[in-house]
């Protein structure tokens, strides 16, 4: 847990002072991550820096799980947090393996103990140990290199990690790749992150909470989805973007979306019977699962009315499935893409787990504001 | 791929040519009877190579370790309104010529060994403390942070990083030092500091070429050596991810 109590910095330049942190209190619950978020110059980056003392308070108190960082030797303080920049920082000097050693190395652990360690992190993030510990980083490209620096960052297991724009320099292809892995890292670590990142789209996505500063003030602190929904005045609404409501999508996964054991019917089923469940479902259609409950395609009331038979000689072919696990950014997307009204999910296996409608979605999330 | 054959094509001719030149020089020299007079002097050129070689070691070693404490104190925070002012003053040093170095050193020290080894001494220091000043400062400002908020201290950022990765540029000070202390090494003679610019300047002043060139080859010669051999050292002992030789 790291928590502000009213931190406070403020830079004497030859102009006058300025301002760059005031009063700031919040909290960072353990095992979460919040992104510090704003335009450049608002004092983000002074207050990730001062939790690590790389810039010292003008008042103020950090604790960290509960300890008040002032009773810290600093350099001592540094070798607990982990500490990721935007420019990476691995030494060109030293081998990756050496990089990721650093800190290990700072606190005296045995030198084996720490290669292995060293071995076993690359592994994390999908990179051959055998080629990559006995590198240079100049022989890395740069996801590979922000790879390295993060998990240079885990190498001693801090509890607590600082992370200035790490994904920043990054091309936006590379930079959802590792933006998910560090997410999958991160389910398994739990580790407690403070974030600073000039991106809503990637505060969104990373964030378990989010802080917009303005000019040093913190304007407001809360969920991704709460940000979005109720920005508390004008500049947070401009600065999450006109299209915030959309951008929630990406928060709200297809099985929180989906209508769950929905009706559906058998290729041996007749058409009266599929009819029938229409009408009882007040559906205009319905899906056909296959013996073990995969969806096969599905039949249109107007269809089933007129016609006689057996589902399975009527049906039509689905043009799309959702796996539940997407976001409902991905869900929409697919029913724009097919020119749907309505998809069915499926897990991983494949099977018929619901299915999400437009209306349905456009209804979730008008909820918040129905509420307020 | 192409480039590279042709280039080495070019070498080899000029290479060629190269060792032509070499052995018509050699007919020349033994022919016109210089180069008898050079064997003629070996004992004095070996002597004498040892005193210039000596001067060497002393004022280069001196000004290495000299010059790289001093550089590298130039850039420590508490120096850094002092540095830039140094450095002129360093690089005004420079453009005094090294003759008048020595001959400043001579009127304070008197002539001998020691005026020489201080004048020289001088002369090298510049380009190894310039180096090193100019080599840690332009290691990247984002290293320095990366390493102090990874818990290094002072020191240790020093050791293992602003060292390692400025190694490359003050190992270029340290040649180009040790190839303008090797060559001026024979004005030593002036003073009275030894060395092979007694065979230089004597051959000069007698009208004897043979004499003359026993003390410019041995010097030649020597210039590349030292220059080769840090150039060794340095493609050794700087780390590969930071050595664009290797």
């Amino acid at each position: 847990m790291i928590a502000l109590e009213n931190l406070t910095k403020i830079f004497e330049t030859p102009s006058g002072s300025v301002i760059a942190a005031d009063q700031i209190t919040m909290e960072v619950v353990e095992g979460e991550i919040c992104v510090l978020l704003g335009p450049s110059g608002c004092g983000k980056t002074t207050v990730l820096k001062m939790v690590n003392r790389l810039i010292m308070p003008t008042s103020g108190k950090i604790y960290i799980d509960g300890k008040d960082t002032d009773e810290y030797d600093p350099v001592a303080l540094r070798r607990t947090i982990g500490y990721v920049i935007q420019q990476i920082g691995l030494f060109p000097n030293k081998t990756i393996e050496e990089n990721i050693c650093v800190v290990p190395d700072l606190l005296g652990w045995d030198r084996e103990k720490s290669k292995a360690r060293a071995a076993e992190l690359l592994e994390m993030v999908a990179l051959d140990p055998g080629v990559f510990l006995k590198r240079y980083p100049k022989e890395l490209s740069g996801g590979q290199q922000q790879r390295v620096g993060v998990i240079r960052a885990l190498a001693a297991d801090p509890p607590v990690m600082l992370m200035d724009e790490p994904f920043g320099a990054i091309d936006p292809i590379n930079r959802e790749v590792i933006q998910d892995e560090f997410l999958k890292m991160q389910e398994a670590l739990g580790k407690t992150i403070m974030f600073v990142s000039h991106d809503i789209d990637e505060a969104v996505k990373m964030a378990d909470k989010v802080a917009i500063f303005r000019a040093g003030r913190l304007e407001q602190y809360g969920s991704p989805d709460d940000i979005l929904a109720h920005p508390a005045n004008s500049f947070i609404a401009d600065f999450v973007g006109g299209d915030r409501a959309l951008k929630r999508l990406r928060l709200i996964t297809v099985e929180e979306a989906m209508m769950k054991d929905p009706p559906r019917v058998r290729p041996e089923d007749t058409l009266e019977k599929a009819t029938g469940l229409m009408r009882e479902n007040g559906h205009i259609s319905v899906v056909m699962v296959g013996p073990r409950g995969r969806p096969r395609g599905f039949i249109h009331i107007n269809d089933a009315k007129e016609r006689k038979g057996l589902v399975g000689e009527h049906y039509e072919k689905l043009p799309a499935t959702v796996n539940v696990r997407e976001d409902l950014r991905t869900a929409v997307s697919e029913m724009f893409t097919h020119d749907l009204t309505w998809l069915a999910c499926v897990d991983d296996e494949g099977f018929f787990k619901g299915y999400v409608t437009q209306r349905g979605i456009t209804h979730l999330l008008g909820e918040t504001y129905r509420d307020g | 791929m192409a480039d590279t054959t042709e280039q080495s094509r070019f070498s080899r001719a000029w290479q060629n040519i190269l060792l032509v030149l070499v052995f018509a020089l050699g007919a020349w020299a033994y022919a016109s009877g210089v180069l008898p007079q050079i064997f003629e002097l070996w004992e004095d050129i070996v002597f004498l190579t040892q005193q210039h070689l000596g001067l060497v070691a002393i004022s280069g070693g001196l000004a290495i370790l000299v010059g790289i404490p001093l550089g590298v104190w130039l850039t420590r925070p508490s120096m850094r309104r002092y540095a830039e002012i140094v450095i002129q003053l360093l690089n005004i040093g420079t453009t005094i010529p090294t003759l008048a170095i020595l001959a400043l050193s001579m009127s304070l020290l008197g002539i001998g060994a020691l005026p020489s080894i201080f004048g020289l001494w001088l002369a090298t220091l510049l380009p190894i403390v310039r180096n090193t000043y100019t080599g840690i400062q332009s290691v990247p400002a984002h290293l320095i942070e990366s390493a102090t908020g990874m818990g290094m201290t002072q020191a240790q950022i020093l050791m293992r990083v602003e060292l390692p990765n400025a190694l490359f540029v003050i190992f270029a000070g340290v040649r180009t030092a040790l190839a303008i202390n090797v060559g001026t090494v024979p004005l030593a003679f002036l003073i009275g500091g030894g060395g092979l610019g007694e065979l230089i300047f004597t051959g000069i002043a007698l009208d004897e070429f043979g004499m003359m060139l026993a003390g410019a080859i041995p010097t030649a010669m020597l210039a590349i050596l030292v220059d080769f051999a840090v150039g060794q050292v340095q493609f050794w002992a700087v780390p590969r991810g930071v050595n664009p030789l290797r």
